[in-house]
């Protein structure tokens, strides 16, 4: 369904490009309905990632297990690439999933951890104190994150932790304007 | 009012997370799609691109072998022999202005910053669904136009050549500065 065939593509020719316009190949898809017809997609799909997360608290926990994995491993043999780029993923995919997961602070704390990772000059000149912190904040807001009494706590720790790692970097990027820029560029993604 | 019909559509889902896989599938499940394909890596998802003919990619950036972003950028190629016009929906924990222009300038029609919603990719499908750009075709960029918003005023200097209205070069703001001092 998704390919329209040849001369259905319509292609207008100008100095430096090519308009290529063809009829919606999805278009068979879309059903006008009246409004009491409509159902609701998304709440029902809300629905089913809630019956889904009874697994998130083990899902997580196998995402750190990883993360602890490749930062014991770098500890071993130090930052090759190929080890620099799975403790880059573990953390990568932690702040991708852990707020899905219902561990929005462990995010915070693993991007801050992205960063450091993708924007130090030399990893091996980072104080190891500063992965061994962000990993063990990430540990102990998975363990600990049950207690209401703790998110608070998990909240600010992230904050802090972001806040260190961004001095650091601002001071190691001084001398390199487009990593700093990266470094304190917004980001701009639409999450919704 | 409009309604998809999910059942009709065919999506191949490109991640080498399985928990994100398996959240994905759900999300899709849910909203009615029947044919759903999983690839854990970026080769894998050409190869069952090539196979399947889906109808939207939603793929991330990170991946084994090569990434979301030379993904899109293989199926962009447009004497290909296989669609080289399907929404991409690139979703990834990259969420930083430099990714974003990277993956429009690879090809991707859509892009969702993780954490997931199921608001967030709803709106993403049914944009490409039901709002799809024209394709446009450079010397260096085959994809959907990039630029989302018509403004026929506009008369800066990247405007194409050959349109309504022709290149117009412009000091640099950098230039005026200097011309002042």
């Amino acid at each position: 369904m998704a390919k329209n065939s040849a001369k259905d593509i319509e292609v207008k020719a100008f100095a430096t490009h090519q308009v290529i316009t063809q009829p919606n190949p999805l278009r068979k898809v879309l059903r006008r309905v009246e409004e009491k017809d409509l159902d609701d997609p998304v709440g029902r799909a809300e629905q089913a990632l809630a019956r889904l997360s009874g697994e998130f608290k083990d899902w997580m926990v196998i995402e750190v297990q990883r993360l602890s994995a490749a930062w014991t491993a770098v500890q071993k043999d130090g930052f090759t690439k190929k080890l620099r780029d799975e403790l880059f993923h573990a953390a990568h995919d932690i702040k991708g999933d852990a707020a899905t997961f219902g561990f929005p602070s462990a995010a915070g704390v693993a991007e801050s951890l992205c960063r450091v990772i993708e924007h130090a000059p030399d990893l091996e000149k980072v104080p190891a104190e500063l992965f061994t912190h962000h990993i063990n904040a990430i540990l102990a807001i998975v363990h600990e994150n049950t207690r209401l009494d703790r998110i608070s706590v998990s909240a600010e720790l992230s904050r802090r932790l972001r806040k260190v790692a961004d001095d650091y970097l601002a001071h190691v990027n001084r001398d390199r304007p487009e990593h700093l820029e990266v470094i304190l560029a917004p980001s701009i993604a639409p999450a919704e | 009012m409009f309604r998809i019909d999910f059942n009709k559509l065919r999506f191949l889902v490109c991640d080498d997370n399985p928990h994100m896989r398996r959240i994905l599938r759900t999300l899709l499940h849910s909203f009615g799609a029947r044919e759903v394909y999983e690839a854990e890596d970026g080769a894998t998802a050409l190869e069952m691109y090539s196979h399947y003919v889906p109808d939207i990619v939603i793929t991330d950036w990170a991946m084994p072998i090569f990434d979301g972003l030379e993904l899109a950028q293989m199926i962009r190629q447009p004497e290909s022999k296989g669609n080289p016009y399907a929404p991409i929906i690139m979703l990834t924990g990259h969420s930083e202005k430099r990714r974003v222009t990277v993956a429009r300038d690879a090809g991707v029609t859509e892009f969702l910053a993780k954490p997931i919603s199921a608001k967030g990719l709803y709106q993403r499908i049914l944009n490409v669904v039901a709002n799809p750009r024209p394709f446009i075709k450079t010397k260096t960029y085959f994809g959907p136009d990039r630029r989302r918003n018509t403004n026929s005023a506009y008369m800066g200097p990247e405007r194409r050549v050959g349109e309504k209205h022709e290149v117009l070069q412009q000091p640099s703001l950098l230039d005026k500065a200097r011309s002042t001092i």
